[in-house]
């Protein structure tokens, strides 16, 4: 089996930054953090459940599941990518489907603005699954795949790896890693918010703080899909 | 779609208490020969203004034999549920549905001043669409805007059990029935919620051929009018328990579930008790368990009366009867009001403790014996009737007609239409306004109050006052 090269095609783009590992880390970190921020995926629960109870547990608790799902949607898509990319001779290919996806899942968004009817049928106590779905809903998982993949792309900032087990070994390392780090970023922004609102800045904050993200979520996804593209080619 | 949500949706129903006064209120007007079109009333509610207590601008439908009730906001503060994605929408139409004609229109009032139709939908794209007929309550809810309806389908609307459908929050297209499992319920009136704790309440009237000519003294007196109550699982759309009020306790009509959603109890009037008499209201609750029960927490005593004085119906009684028929508990869920229609009195109960309501306040005005004019020197037709409380507490606006041809049977005779104000006191009592009484067109009677940016009976809370 031959090790695998450096891909020739492989050249430094957009910046240092952007291209080096720590510069990736940084944005899934980053990504968790607008995630976290934004209430469509979830702080308010969190909020909701501490005032329910009237105790702080409360809001740990609801972190934890609105958490939980959000990790599983994130590893929802991004495993399947990782267990892909084993096919080295395709990545080339698989980086533009990916990134390809993720524009469309862009454009669907801005083109149709309807909320999924289905969400609203989820019960107000099963929220880790609702975060899940909302997450799947709304392609947060799929706003990771281009920054994944640059971060698993050979010649890229991961090491080179030869055997096709070390790299799905790597690959999905990887992928928890994005995964966890992500969440951990989206759990803590998300929380602290919620922990304002619940102890100082007060439930009107609800409704002051909420913008429509619809179009800049879309915009979003497009956005990094166009950046995992260009990176591609 | 907005950026922001619309400042008029609020989080807990405290906040929206210290939100700032309604300058206007919408008020459905009737024709009950069905000779006119009936319309909607934009009436001026700031007392600093020229104009108070006059109406400013009305919208007249282009049909006539709609019968206007009841009607409701195309979006309130349950957009605020960080559940369902709402949050960008704005309260700007009344969906205000005909039950005799089961037509629908929706009016834009986001100039209120020039309020207009946005869409009509026709009786037979509901029939077509849900099997129901004669729409009636409307609630924002989880999957969009929630209808019931008094009737099944066919001519009479008894072909199927009425029951609830939902609308699209949005483009207001039909999108169907609401029930997957309906069990024992088979009548329909009012219905609402609590959104966090996805539990639903549904209550009944009366099939159609029971109330669309009169009421029907046989069916009354043999109990077949409607007293259940059901609960639901909201979200599954599932009827988890039926509570049987007791077949004595004809009509059961307005649920007023507490508005603060920790609160797992709430209200419902019942018109009449067939074996004394009685207005009645329970006091209905949740179990930790999940499980619910309801009991009786107020009567109101039938008035001894002259057979003169009263209509044929109830000659033959000697008394009058209160007739519960609407109820409304403020937003801090502290005061319940009760219009007792027959009687002519508007009551105040302090339900700070709901197993055990007190008598805080009460006005009276209009009634089928004691007819008591408006402190203004004008008459008072009827009883009070459709009650709207502000969001702060302090106004409480009812009109006078409760059905058109109930009016005719209690109150023969054309009464005229009415809506007024009373004041309540710190701590409770009430007051009416002598410089409020709406004047409507002649030819009409009034029916159900909307305040601007909402008010008691409209929006649903997704987050505890605190």
């Amino acid at each position: 089996m031959n090790p695998i090269k450096r891909d020739p095609l492989w050249r430094p783009n957009l910046s240092d930054f952007m291209t080096s590992a720590a510069g990736l880390w940084l944005v899934v970190v980053a990504s968790g953090i607008y995630h976290g921020i934004n209430p469509g995926m979830g702080w308010p629960l969190a909020v909701s459940a501490a005032l329910f109870e009237g105790q702080r547990t409360a809001l740990l608790r609801a972190l934890a599941a609105l958490g939980f799902g959000h990790l599983l949607a994130m590893l929802g898509i991004l495993l399947p990518f990782a267990v892909m990319f084993v096919l080295v001779e395709y990545q080339r290919e698989i980086r533009i489907g990916a990134s390809c996806l993720v524009i469309a899942a862009g454009l669907y968004l801005v083109i149709n603005r309807r909320h999924p009817r289905f969400l609203s049928r989820v019960k107000p106590s099963r929220l880790a699954l609702w975060s899940f779905l909302v997450a799947m809903a709304h392609g947060a998982g799929l706003m990771l795949v281009p920054i994944y993949l640059g971060l698993c792309v050979p010649g890229g900032p991961g090491p080179d790896y030869g055997a096709p087990v070390q790299l799905m070994s790597f690959n999905i390392g990887i992928a928890l890693g994005v995964a966890v780090l992500h969440t951990a970023a989206m759990i803590l922004s998300g929380g602290a918010v919620a922990y304002a609102v619940y102890r100082i800045l007060g439930l009107k904050f609800v409704s002051q703080s909420w913008f429509n993200l619809d179009v800049v979520w879309a915009l979003s996804l497009i956005l990094v899909g166009g950046i995992g593209l260009w990176a591609a080619l | 779609m907005t950026i922001r949500p619309d400042p008029t949706f609020y989080a807990s129903p405290k906040i929206a208490m210290e939100a700032p006064a309604e300058t206007l209120a919408f008020t459905l007007m009737l024709s009950p020969d069905f000779s006119q079109p009936d319309g909607l009333a934009v009436v001026d509610v700031d007392p600093k203004s020229k104009t108070y207590g006059q109406i400013l601008h009305s919208v007249m439908m282009p049909n006539t034999g709609d019968e206007f009730h009841h009607f409701g906001w195309n979006a309130c503060s349950s957009a605020l549920s960080p559940l369902t994605g709402h949050a960008f929408l704005e309260r700007r139409y009344l969906i205000i549905p005909g039950i005799r004609s089961s037509r629908i229109y929706v009016i834009d009032v986001k100039e209120p001043l020039k309020a207009k139709i946005h869409k009509i939908i026709e009786p037979e794209e509901v029939f077509e669409k849900t099997g129901y007929s004669r729409p009636h309550t409307i609630h924002c809810g989880p999957e969009g805007i929630y209808v019931s309806t008094l009737g099944g389908g066919g001519e009479d609307g008894t072909d199927g059990p009425p029951g609830i459908f939902i609308m699209d929050c949005q483009t207001f297209e039909i999108i169907g029935r609401y029930e997957i499992e309906r069990g024992v319920q088979d009548k329909h009136y009012d219905f609402w919620w609590n959104l966090p704790r996805d539990y639903m309440v549904s209550s009944e009237w009366a099939l159609p051929p029971q109330f669309e000519n009169g009421i029907v003294p046989e069916d009354l007196l043999s109990n077949k009018y409607g007293h259940k109550i059901h609960f639901w699982d909201l979200r599954g759309r599932k009827n988890i328990q039926t509570i049987d009020l007791g077949e004595n306790h004809q009509m059961a009509l307005e649920i007023r579930p507490a508005h603060d959603p920790v609160k797992q109890y709430g209200f419902v009037g019942v018109v009449v008790d067939t074996t004394n008499l009685e207005g009645a209201i329970f006091t209905w609750w949740r179990n930790d368990d999940g499980t619910f029960e309801a009991k009786k927490t107020i009567t109101i005593a039938p008035q001894p009366a002259d057979a003169e004085d009263l209509p044929p119906l109830l000659a033959g009684f000697g008394a009058v009867p209160a007739l519960v028929t609407d109820i409304d508990l403020s937003l801090d869920d502290k005061f319940l009001y009760v219009s007792c229609w027959g009687q002519g009195e508007m009551h105040q109960y302090d339900v700070s403790d709901p197993m055990n309501p007190k008598l805080a306040g009460k006005v009276e005005i209009g009634g089928i014996v004691k007819k008591t004019k408006h402190p203004s020197g004008k008459d008072f037709g009827y009883g009070p009737q459709m009650v709207e409380i502000s969001r702060d507490g302090k106004r409480v606006f009812w009109t006078n007609s409760l059905y058109s041809t109930w009016d005719d049977q209690f109150y023969p005779g054309e009464r005229g239409a009415a809506m007024v104000v009373a004041h309540v006191q710190e701590g409770g009592g009430l007051e009416l306004d002598p410089d409020f009484y709406v004047e409507f067109p002649k030819g009409y009677r009034s029916h159900q109050i909307r305040l601007e940016g909402g008010d008691c009976s409209t929006d649903s809370f997704c987050y505890p006052s605190v």
